[in-house]
């Protein structure tokens, strides 16, 4: 009855995750900002407010140690961004990797991109396990032989040495950028990949980092008239010429990069119509899209807004399929909420591989999952004091007023300090990867 | 840990033919190996460029079975390294002991055609294409062919889409059991899962086509373009166009209705303006491929279309055609089909919204004239052009008067001279310095088809006021245009028009202005001649070597080194030396340094005109110190009383 294969998750899975790692803790002493699982789940990388990204790689499957297949061990490390000083506007800029974003795998290396607020570097990460040796002007030692004793050429052999990963920068796509990247996203034609900042998108050639086109462009000529800023934004999986971007005022614009070279017009809109008895002073602030996916299939999107998730049927534009509250209960508290910044929090949200759960991050280092088809939910926590490993994770209750039982926890308090803000899931397993400031969480479904 | 296995020494087996000689020459080549791994990339790339000599010093034998597996294990190294190494390869063969042997440099090169870098995979695919003639038949079937299979199913989309290129080379050679095998590897890789693979094969479709018999034309390759044309990837879609304009070269007349052209009229109406686009692009080539018939029933109103379409790119690069379309036309509809279908879109064109599409028709349609010869011109193109002239956007107007001279041998320029004018002008006098920049670099041009006369009246005061441009890129242009105009003109014209302004320069206040007339009177002399140069100009250079500003003094000596060779040598030797002896002299030592430069000069030029009995000992030393001078002193500089007197 409870054979699951990994595309049918249900509600049984999401209750029985199970710890496996705090992964970070000794790694990173900065704070996660990004997660992100390669296109097979073997590879997952992780950034940093220090510029560095850490990659980790799956344990391969062993036959003495069956139950360790799932952790994830690092792979590499390296600087990816440095702090810069713009000297022209003086400007710093942080050298914070805002996200990751893995290629399509083209040989037997990796490759990745990584973006600060200004600048995407590709980057390839490759193992060599063979060294040349032998020197004609050196003996073994490395002492420098005399030239008159060289009666004979000697070539270099290629010898077996341990296996050593390394990274290298590939390609520098800067000075594009006036405003700070908050998305990258790579086309599923192999070749052109965009970038986003808060006002335009860009598309580049993966190869070419001297020019790049700029597709959409919504500054407007007077930047007092300015309303609205862009958020995210995303290639669709399939079809290489449609992206969405989603706005600070709610919405989502598609568009087709078949219908002009400058999408400046969308295609489709997508907006919910704001319910007038729900207005507030926080109403804009909170209907702010924070991150858009597509799922898997294409067929649906994704947004996270403060208090939601939404998704979204590509064929209809009027109104959200479902919409999940992530946290309703911070609906009283957004004035404390607005006074210690937490009410910008930027939450991602991601899907399962077969589109069916979608998870997404809240305070306290809650996390919660939503079931679409069973439409049952769990909030879960991730935290080192109160998981074992490999022990099933206890969902967790928050109470709302009246009294309050045992095992849960009231609104009052939540550390609002403790936010899950990344998180990611394998693509096509029950793995998932939560990142709490600097510990990164692996957890994976029991039947592993 | 590195110790466990020391490296083998290998012990000369077959020198070959350097070795044996002496061990001196071992040497250098011992060099070179060692730095093949060197850790400094560029003397790596040294050391790879230079793999020919490392390989004739080991000798045949050692290159196939030492140095060729070192190579071949070698890909974890920087792009221009391997690049370079795909590239030597490609010349290996008489390296590895002739076409007998060339198979063994196949493992290195298919191992460079699979890393990631695009350019390094396309040499490693240039150089298999190229050995790939140096191998018999029965090797091409033994060794090469093989490779291109392993390529063609390689796990990565990097070896299938380099084994797309090598299909062509080797079909023609093969017996046609692997024909057929090659043809399946092919339709395999069109219909491959990764966007990339499909594109690369889409991109090697028309070159494939070519090799094909025709019937396997007919059968495989139509299918292949029609569902390359119609994948859902429009960056396959638009690859498909240039493919299906070689295709449309192989076939005969008759099957191009059926077989092509519902694909190709498929893509100029592509719901991705990148694939229009494509179609505009490549249209030239399809309507030669196509012949006369089709390009008057389906090509015409297509091209319509295109001149029409709502992406501006796509108008853009239709409107870059119209002149060679209009050409291409079957001479005897020719003018029938410009006049009422082409001519009414390019109007549309002459005040589209978009800058790019109207600056690239301005920079063909001046060719139309030609075709339809001085009637239409006048009546229907003129027009066009006048209005073109007053286009709001510079590179509209530039495009204009860089093409005059087609216009001109049609109907003579003066028709235009009216309108000319005034957008000369304003181009002229344009805020954005390198839209000054271009116009004075047609000023020889217009000269040369206005006349003299004309340009005296209304053009020369504006070559004189670049002079005084606040950019000094203009400035030196301006220069560098006085000259042509000269050459142009002649010598009096100058010494009546020019010459006067520019000495008269000589005395503004601003030292900028003052150094001008030096620039102007190093590129003047020569044209102008002896008499001009020693009369007129030479006084005035003279009197600038007393400026109170250094940079003027020195620029004095530089001057006098650049006129000495139009000056006589009496003249040189009386006039020319003692100023330039004054300013050695000088307290500022850029103008000492340039003064004894020019003295040297002056040197070697008053002994090569003398006869040459006592030449060359001085010579040498000369040449020895003006060489060495140059190398370690060649600047400028800007003294701080010059900073003082700066423009603005």
């Amino acid at each position: 009855k409870n054979e699951i294969s990994p595309f049918g998750v249900d509600f049984e899975i999401l209750v029985s995750l199970v710890y496996i790692k705090a992964l970070l803790c000794s790694v990173a002493a900065d704070i996660i900002s990004t997660v992100e699982f390669n296109s097979t789940g073997e590879l997952l990388a992780t950034g940093d407010k220090g510029g560095r990204v850490v990659v980790f790689q799956r344990e391969q499957e062993s036959k003495n140690q069956p139950h360790r297949r799932g952790e994830y061990n690092v792979y590499s490390t390296f600087q990816s961004h440095e702090p810069e000083f713009d000297y022209l506007k003086s400007l710093e800029i942080e050298e914070k990797i805002n996200k990751i974003r893995w290629l399509p795998q083209q040989n037997a290396a990796y490759f990745l991109l990584s973006t600060n607020d200004k600048t995407v570097k590709l980057w390839k990460i490759s193992e060599r396990d063979k060294r040349p040796e032998g020197y004609n002007l050196k003996d073994e030692d490395g002492r420098i032989r005399d030239p008159t004793t060289i009666t004979t050429l000697r070539v270099p052999v290629l010898q077996p040495m341990d296996l050593m990963v390394e990274a290298t920068p590939r390609r520098v796509f800067s000075n594009a950028h006036t405003y700070h990247i908050n998305s990258i996203s790579v086309n599923s034609d192999y070749e052109t990949f965009m970038s986003t900042d808060d006002l335009r998108i860009n598309l580049w050639n993966l190869e070419i980092t001297n020019r790049s086109f700029n597709i959409v462009d919504i500054k407007p000529a007077n930047m007092e008239e300015l309303t609205e800023v862009i958020t995210a934004a995303e290639f669709h999986p399939h079809q290489c010429n449609t992206f969405v971007y989603s706005s600070s005022k709610g919405s989502i614009r598609l568009c087709d990069m078949r219908a002009s070279a400058l999408c400046d017009n969308h295609s489709k809109f997508f907006e919910e119509p704001e319910d007038p008895s729900n207005r507030s002073f926080f109403s804009e602030i909170i209907s702010s899209i924070s991150d858009v996916k597509f799922s898997h299939s294409g067929r649906y999107l994704m947004t996270r807004d403060y208090l939601t998730v939404k998704v979204w049927d590509l064929n209809m534009e009027s109104k959200p399929l479902e919409t999940y509250q992530v946290h309703d209960y911070l609906r009283s508290k957004l004035c404390s909420l607005y006074e210690n910044d937490c009410i910008f929090d930027k939450f991602e949200c991601v899907w399962n591989g077969s589109d069916s759960v979608i998870m997404t991050g809240s305070y306290n280092n809650f996390f919660r999952m939503f079931d679409r088809n069973t439409k049952r939910d769990v909030t879960l926590e991730a935290s080192r004091e109160n998981s074992k490993p490999r022990a099933i994770l206890k969902p967790r209750k928050v109470c709302v007023g009246g009294k309050r039982r045992k095992d849960e926890i009231s609104v009052d308090s939540l550390d609002f300090s403790k936010k899950i803000i990344h998180t990611a899931w394998h693509p096509s397993e029950n793995i998932i990867a939560v990142a709490a400031t600097n510990n990164l969480y692996i957890f994976q479904d029991k039947v592993n | 840990a590195s110790g466990a296995q020391g490296p083998a020494l290998v012990e000369g087996v077959g020198l070959g033919m350097a070795g044996a000689d002496s061990d001196d020459s071992l040497y250098p080549i011992a060099v070179l190996i060692d730095e093949l791994r060197n850790e400094d990339v560029q003397l790596r790339l040294n050391s790879i460029k230079k793999l020919s000599t490392i390989a004739l010093a080991l000798g045949v034998e050692r290159t196939r079975t030492e140095l060729l597996p070192f190579l071949t294990d070698t890909i974890y190294d920087e792009d221009e390294v391997l690049l370079a190494l795909a590239e030597q390869l490609g010349n290996f063969t008489m390296l590895v002991g002739g076409p007998e042997y060339v198979h063994c440099l196949l493992p290195p090169l298919e191992s460079l055609a699979t890393v990631e870098e695009t350019v390094v995979r396309d040499k490693a695919v240039e150089s298999l294409r190229k050995i790939s003639h140096e191998h018999s038949p029965v090797d091409l079937e033994v060794h090469f062919e093989p490779l291109v299979k392993r390529l063609a199913s390689g796990d990565w989309f990097t070896s299938r889409t380099s084994a797309c290129g090598l299909f062509s080379v080797c079909y023609p050679r093969v017996s046609s059991t692997v024909k057929a095998e090659i043809r399946q590897h092919f339709r395999t890789l069109c219909s491959d899962d990764t966007p990339m693979v499909r594109r690369a094969a889409a991109s090697k479709l028309g070159e494939f086509a070519k090799v094909l018999e025709l019937e396997y034309v007919k059968s495989d390759i139509i299918s292949l373009f029609t569902a390359l044309a119609s994948d859902e990837q429009d960056s396959v879609r638009l690859l498909a166009v240039e493919a299906g304009v070689s295709i449309a070269t192989l076939l005969p007349q008759e099957d191009l209705e059926t077989l092509v052209m519902p694909t190709l009229r498929q893509a100029a109406e592509d719901k991705s303006w990148r694939v229009r686009y494509m179609v505009a692009d490549k249209f030239s080539d399809l309507q030669k491929a196509v012949g006369p018939e089709i390009t008057k029933n389906d090509l015409v109103p297509a091209f319509q279309n295109l001149l029409k379409d709502c992406e501006a790119e796509v108008r853009a690069a239709a409107a870059n055609k119209v002149k060679e379309f209009c050409e291409n036309l079957p001479e005897d509809s020719r003018e029938t089909i410009i006049m009422t279908h082409i001519l009414p879109c390019v109007k549309e064109l002459v005040s589209d919204t978009n800058q790019h599409v109207k600056s690239a028709l301005a920079s063909v349609i001046m060719g139309l004239s030609t075709i339809l010869g001085k009637d239409n011109t006048v009546e229907h193109l003129l027009p066009l052009f006048l209005a073109q002239l007053k286009d709001e956007c510079p590179e509209v107007r530039l495009n204009i008067i860089s093409n005059l001279d087609c216009v001109n041998e049609v109907i003579g320029i003066r028709q235009l001279s009216q309108s000319l004018l005034p957008a000369i002008v304003e181009l002229a006098e344009d805020a954005k310095w390198r839209v000054r920049l271009a116009i004075i670099e047609y000023m020889p041009l217009l000269a040369g088809q206005l006349g003299v006369e004309f340009f005296d009246e209304k053009l020369n005061s504006l070559c004189m006021a670049w002079l005084v441009d606040h950019v000094y890129a203009i400035r030196e242009a301006a220069t560098c245009n006085l000259m042509k105009l000269v050459e142009k003109f002649g010598a009096e014209w100058a010494q009546n028009t020019i010459v006067p302004k520019v000495l008269g320069m000589a005395n503004d206040p601003n030292y900028l202005h003052r150094m001008t007339t030096l620039f102007c009177i190093n590129a003047l002399s020569e044209v102008c001649g002896q008499e001009i140069t020693t009369k007129h100009m030479l006084p005035v250079v003279f009197k600038m070597s007393n400026d109170q500003v250094a940079n003027v003094r020195f620029n004095v000596a530089k001057s006098l080194q650049k006129i000495g060779p139009v000056l006589d040598s009496n003249c040189l030797q009386t006039e020319v030396k003692p100023v330039l002896e004054k300013l050695a002299s000088d307290q500022d030592m850029d103008v000492k340094y340039f003064a004894q430069e020019a003295i040297s000069v002056e040197h070697k030029l008053r002994f090569l005109l003398k006869p040459l009995q006592s030449v060359s000992p001085i010579m040498s030393v000369d040449r020895n110190h003006g060489f060495e001078s140059n190398k370690t002193y060649n600047k400028t500089k800007l003294n701080p009383a010059a900073r003082d007197d700066t423009l603005m």
